[in-house]
């Protein structure tokens, strides 16, 4: 079986989608030259005619973007990091997601933003090491954060077929995941999955806390029968397989790599609990509130939510109720 | 959308009953939310899309109507949408800052300040590669010369030779701020420090705007880079509708006398013989009749479809109640 990484997996949803589809093409900063190692190949593969080096010009050209959807194309803008996205939230949000309503369904802005490497990267510190996607789940654009291999392939490719805005961010804590792969497929958005079936509690984890939480319900189970729900797609959010788990399990623990105040964790909490009478208080492992990534790595590592964290959250679970 | 003295006379007169007309009906209630009247700056949008083609492609602004109009949007459709009507260019959603209409190439009025500029470039850019020749022409203010944004375009516009027109439309004041005390050197130099050409013309006059469309468009078209055109205007009545009621006082009585006194649709009727004016005139008044009145007579929408057309994909948002 063919042994592929996360990052070419992502490679590969590019090619394959340039290939099947003649609208589709790439823009964005050193994207020629693959600085980021995603989009390696493809300018010999394509040309400079679909793999397009952008200016330092974040806003112009993501609404650049939003303007070749609205002629037809089928724009992917690659951002070199997560924190561009607080300069273009304005592009993305008042324009690309608005347009399709306020114009009364006359348009439709397929533009998909990917975002390799978001969240920490050891030693980038405060202004690289941001994961902001539950800024886009609040506004309603499409989110999704692939946890595995065949997700980044798979979620990717949807993320281009689809017919509005996607932001596709691709966990640094993920890149380098290898996995054993044979069939590379499509993965619908707004389905998640259960990672690992369990009876007692259920830990939702998104993008690469998955691995935490799949090893932290490994070292527990002796104790505890830890069932591992991964939404995928943050918005729209799996409500249905998200509330269908934690009716089994009957408690429910979060693990997110965001801050803290209005971030995703408390979304899935609440949707849960609207539903869901749970035998315990939730829990969410998350940042801090407000939380700056620190440089020195003890410090970065402090503010991410790590498996010891999320240990003693599911154990805590268990002790309430 | 047409060259000759009538036609240019007609835009300009139907872009200003237009705007009285709808004035009224903010005035009645009927329009909600107010208009940003175009009053006095109808010969920029008139002149500049009399030099387009039907297929070419144009942004506009939140002072967006006379855009709209001039580049061949339906009265009838564009007042509903003022009117929050279900007939409405854009069903009711848009309202009169968001008015579009892809139809006739307009990619929309927008009310965040100089985000058009971006927008055109792409689509322009995106319709060139597919072998179509059009060009493009994005209208903003004076203010907009100061969005960072709006200069990031004109570089990309400049490095990829996208054939689009800034039209820029210098009334003299940002909302209340007058340029002087706005814009540090000049509006052209912002152009042509991006090697684009760049020319001031009377924005008062539709056919001075007219010619100095048909020469860049040219250019344009035949392989040229976007230019900008400087066109010097004034804004005849307030920034918005509610700027009466909340008294705003910041221009001197005799500047607004003086701007007003050059009146574009004064100017271009000037041309025409008194019977072709009378009869302009009179086919204008029709028209809007019939637009106020098949904007009365629709239906407001549904609120169960407030959300309808959020995603082009069909993902349907879920409810806030309950």
């Amino acid at each position: 079986m063919p042994r592929l990484s996360y990052r070419r997996a992502l490679t590969r949803a590019l090619a394959d989608e340039l290939t099947r589809d003649d609208a589709v093409f790439l823009l964005g900063e050193d994207i020629r030259v693959a600085a980021s190692n995603v989009t390696s190949g493809l300018l010999k593969r394509f040309g400079p005619d679909r793999v397009i080096d952008t200016p330092l010009s974040e806003q112009a050209f993501t609404s650049f973007a939003t303007g070749a959807a609205l002629a037809g194309l089928r724009p992917v803008i690659e951002f070199q990091i997560p924190s561009l996205l607080f300069l273009v939230f304005e592009q993305i949000v008042n324009h690309a997601h608005k347009f399709p309503l306020m114009t009364g369904g006359q348009c439709a802005v397929p533009v998909t933003y990917l975002v390799p490497g978001s969240g920490s990267r050891t030693g980038w510190a405060g202004q690289h090491s941001d994961h902001p996607y539950s800024l886009f789940a609040h506004v309603g654009v499409t989110t999704v954060v692939p946890a595995t291999v065949a997700d980044a392939y798979g979620l990717l490719v949807s993320a281009i077929r689809c017919d509005d805005p996607v932001v596709v961010f691709a966990p640094a804590g993920a890149l380098d995941l290898r996995a054993d792969v044979s069939d590379l497929d499509p993965v619908p958005l707004g389905r998640g999955v259960v990672r690992r079936p369990g009876a007692d509690v259920t830990v939702v984890a998104v993008g690469h806390l998955v691995h935490d939480a799949l090893a932290v319900a490994d070292e527990l189970a002796d104790q505890v029968s830890v069932e591992v729900f991964d939404p995928r797609t943050l918005y729209p959010l799996d409500r249905d397989g998200l509330v269908g788990s934690v009716s089994r399990t009957g408690r429910l623990v979060v693990v997110d790599d965001s801050n803290r105040s209005c971030g995703i964790a408390a979304e899935i909490i609440a949707c849960v609990v609207e539903r869901v009478r749970l035998a315990a208080p939730p829990r969410r492992v998350t940042r801090p509130d407000g939380a700056v990534l620190p440089f020195a790595p003890a410090l970065d590592r402090a503010v991410q939510p790590g498996r010891e964290q999320l240990r003693a959250a599911i154990q805590l679970t268990m002790k309430d109720g | 959308m047409s060259a000759d003295p009538v036609g240019l006379y007609r835009t300009v007169r139907l872009i200003r009953r237009f705007e009285e007309r709808a004035i009224d009906l903010v005035h009645a209630g009927t329009i909600v939310g107010g208009i940003h009247p175009y009053l006095g700056q109808e010969g920029i949008a008139a002149g500049v899309c009399a030099a387009l083609r039907a297929d070419d492609l144009v942004t506009g602004t939140h002072r967006g109507h006379g855009h709209v109009l001039a580049k061949g949007a339906d009265p009838a459709r564009m007042l509903a949408e003022l009117c929050g009507r279900s007939t409405g260019l854009n069903r009711g959603r848009g309202g009169s800052m968001h008015a579009a209409d892809l139809g006739v190439g307009v990619l929309g009025a927008n009310a965040i300040v100089g985000a058009g500029g971006a927008i055109l470039t792409g689509a322009v850019w995106a319709r060139r590669r597919r072998g179509d020749d059009v060009v493009g022409a994005s209208f903003f203010g004076d203010g907009a010369v100061n969005e960072g944004m709006l200069l990031e375009a004109f570089n990309l516009a400049a490095l990829w030779r996208v054939p689009v027109l800034f039209v820029c439309e210098n009334n003299g004041y940002a909302t209340t701020m007058p340029v002087a005390g706005a814009v540090a050197g000049t509006i052209t130099g912002r152009a042509e420090a991006f090697g684009m050409p760049a020319t001031v013309v009377d924005g008062q006059d539709p056919e001075t705007v007219r010619a100095a469309t048909a020469a860049a468009v040219a250019r344009m078209r035949a392989g040229g880079g976007p230019e900008l055109v400087e066109a010097r205007t004034y804004r005849f009545d307030a920034h918005h509708t509610f700027e009466h009621v909340v008294r705003l006082d910041y221009r001197p009585p005799d500047e607004v006398a003086a701007g007003r006194a050059r009146d574009p649709v004064e100017i271009q009727g000037a041309r025409l013989s008194t019977a072709d004016r009378a009869a302009v005139d009179a086919e204008v008044e029709a028209t809007l009749a019939a637009a106020v009145e098949f904007a009365l007579a629709s239906p407001d929408p549904d609120p169960a479809g407030a959300l309808d057309h959020l995603y082009a994909s069909g993902l349907v948002a879920r409810t806030g109640g309950g």
